[in-house]
């Protein structure tokens, strides 16, 4: 059984105990832990990472080809060079100018090299804000792609700023007067796939991750051996189910049978799907209020206790208090 | 400014004073007896390094230090009120062991978390601090450090106070997965907000600030200040040298690096810290 199957057997059984007051409780429960991935082995688990990072999965530059009528791409951070393992254009999607952003990954060692495996420098990170801040000027909707295993941890990365440009986008997208939207389309890499994630609403691919660090990296750190990516995958809670069940994305997008690379036009139609979605919602709002929301999504963001428990209408307090939001 | 101190008072729990036993704990014993500086290796005689700020008389060298330490030598005496403490970490992702590193880290420190926040003066001027603490779990930023943050930011915000934050940790905490990254998000959404109302924000890098820190709050100060010698950067030199794999120039990612490359405004000694801040508070008025 897949996971929608388990769902609609879930609400099946639901709705048929409702009618017959019987209880089910023990049979939903066995049906829920097998919807939870947190059940998954170690191995089942590890499929799904390396569906993410499958070479042939759809690329930032083919699903924007696949999605937009026209497609202009745009280099270059006007200080230091072009990065081309992240990259940025003007796009019209059904008439409408959009800006696009994301991480390239190439297909084969040739490509690679250029697109430097989709690790993005600092340079790619500015080009990222500088292509951001032209959409906010002229009204347009910002749309990125997060294919990365990370930032670049290099030394001209770190010469140049890496973490300075991180930090940014991470500010200057929050203040974005126009719909951001984001979609983790395969490796969402820590901060490097954050750099650019920061967004009104931000979706998954069905067969896509998003962690803090990799699985590898949280192997060799906490658990001191680089083999046990895949017992590390499973406790760092990374995939698209378990940050739906966070709270932390807004969504998931199916794939077509088989993973995203089976079908490039069908995965890049089920994008487009969403991005219409959400933007005819996006759309209705004011600068003002897309911010706002933004800011206040990730303001939100994290579990702990509290004695006392939270301060009701924490946000509506702070804005009317901050005048110029 | 009377209605935004009320106004705080309710958001975020009525401000502690710091209770005169405040015990923050520390397994570096050693520095307050007679040892040998760790840089130098000049001998150095019980109470000395206390007397001078942490700093090695002979050859300057910058112990790390913790946040009581941070506050005594920093702000006008008693002037410190501690706040937000009462926030406490849970294990949100159900990751195995996290329970029993938090509880080491809090019988080591004797402090809740890796971040401090409290309201003081510095040469008579009112200040918001956070003070991260690089012994608990190594300053690692997690759902309760992010959330500390942001509140000291906002209470910038809202009592129209400059906010000081020193930096000192390994990155993001693990532990807690994904909700550790989208604290650098958070953290920065609120530095937006102080963008917006002009309250100044100072971030001051100590040893040694990497990770998720650098690439968020620790780089977005209106002005950076570096304690000499401290390690800054993103990623840590032993992942950088298995990518690139080489040797690393010496000096790399220090203080100074860090100040040639541009990205530090200015290194300032401990010894000049209380000076220094004073006087940037002083030409950084809320408009």
């Amino acid at each position: 059984m897949d996971q929608s199957e388990i769902q609609k057997k879930i609400q099946e059984l639901q709705s048929l105990a409702e009618k017959n007051s019987v209880d089910i409780q023990s049979d939903l429960k066995r049906l829920q832990e097998k919807l939870n991935d947190g059940k998954m082995t170690p191995a089942d688990l590890w499929k799904k990472i390396q569906l993410a990072r499958n070479a042939d999965r759809p690329t930032t530059l083919e699903i924007i080809n696949h999605i937009a009528e026209n497609f202009i791409e745009l280099h270059g951070d006007r200080a230091f060079g072009d990065d081309q393992a992240l990259i940025g254009g003007v796009g019209l999607l059904d008439g409408r100018p959009v800006t696009f952003l994301g991480h390239q990954k190439g297909r084969n060692m040739k490509e690679n090299i250029r697109r430097n495996y989709g690790w993005a420098h600092p340079e790619g990170y500015r080009k990222a804000l500088r292509l951001a801040k032209q959409a906010e000027k002229f009204g347009r909707p910002v749309i990125t792609f997060i294919d990365t295993a990370g930032a670049y941890p290099g030394l001209a990365s770190e010469d140049r700023g890496i973490g300075e440009a991180i930090a940014h986008n991470l500010r200057d997208f929050a203040l974005l007067r126009v719909p951001v939207l984001a979609f983790i389309i395969g490796e969402g890499g820590s901060g490097g796939a954050l750099g650019i994630a920061v967004a009104n609403e931000v979706y998954m691919l069905e067969n896509s991750f998003y962690s803090v660090i990799s699985p590898e990296g949280c192997a060799s750190i906490l658990l001191r051996d680089p083999n046990k990516a895949a017992e590390a995958a499973v406790q760092l809670k990374l995939l698209p189910s378990d940050l739906m069940s966070f709270g932390i994305v807004d969504g998931v997008v199916p794939e077509p049978d088989g993973g995203a690379h089976a079908d490039h036009a069908l995965t890049a139609a089920h994008i487009k799907t969403q991005i219409n979605e959400s933007l005819k919602r996006l759309e209705q709002k004011t600068g003002e209020q897309l911010a706002r929301e933004r800011m206040t999504k990730f303001l939100s963001m994290g579990r702990f206790v509290e004695e006392g428990g939270p301060k009701p209408n924490f946000f509506q307090r702070l804005f009317s208090l901050n005048r110029r939001t | 400014m009377a209605f935004f101190s009320g106004v705080v008072d309710r958001l975020l729990g009525r401000q502690q004073p710091l209770p005169q036993d405040i015990t923050f704990r520390d397994e570096r014993s050693f520095v307050a007896q007679k040892h040998s500086c760790p840089s130098c290796h000049a001998h150095l005689e019980a109470g000395e390094l206390e007397n001078n700020l942490y700093v090695c008389p002979k050859c300057g060298h910058h112990y790390r230090i913790n946040p009581a330490e941070r506050i005594r030598t920093l702000v006008d005496p008693g002037s410190f009120q501690e706040f937000s403490q009462e926030i406490q970490s849970v294990n949100a992702i159900g990751f195995p062991g996290y329970e029993g590193k938090l509880s080491e880290a809090k019988a080591a420190t004797g402090q809740g978390e890796a971040v401090t926040n409290g309201t003081a003066t510095i040469d008579g001027r009112k200040v918001v601090l956070s003070i991260m603490n690089f012994k608990f779990m190594g300053g690692s930023m997690g759902s309760v450090a992010g959330e500390k943050l942001t509140r000291a930011l906002l209470t910038g915000l809202e009592k129209q106070l400059p906010v000081v934050v020193f930096t000192t940790s390994g990155g993001m905490r693990m532990q807690e997965g994904i909700f550790s990254l989208m604290q650098m998000a958070k953290a920065s959404a609120a530095i937006a907000q102080l963008e917006l109302a002009r309250i100044p924000f100072f971030a001051v890098l100590t040893d040694p600030t990497y990770g998720g820190v650098t690439a968020s709050f620790a780089m977005l100060g209106d002005v950076i200040i570096a304690e000499p010698g401290a390690s800054i950067g993103f990623a840590g030199p032993r992942v950088i040298e298995s990518t690139i794999r080489q040797k690393l120039p010496e000096g790399f990612q220090k203080s100074e690096f860090q100040l040639e490359k541009g990205f530090v405004d200015t290194i300032v000694p401990r010894t000049a810290l209380r000076k220094t801040l004073a006087f940037l508070i002083d030409t950084h008025p809320n408009r």
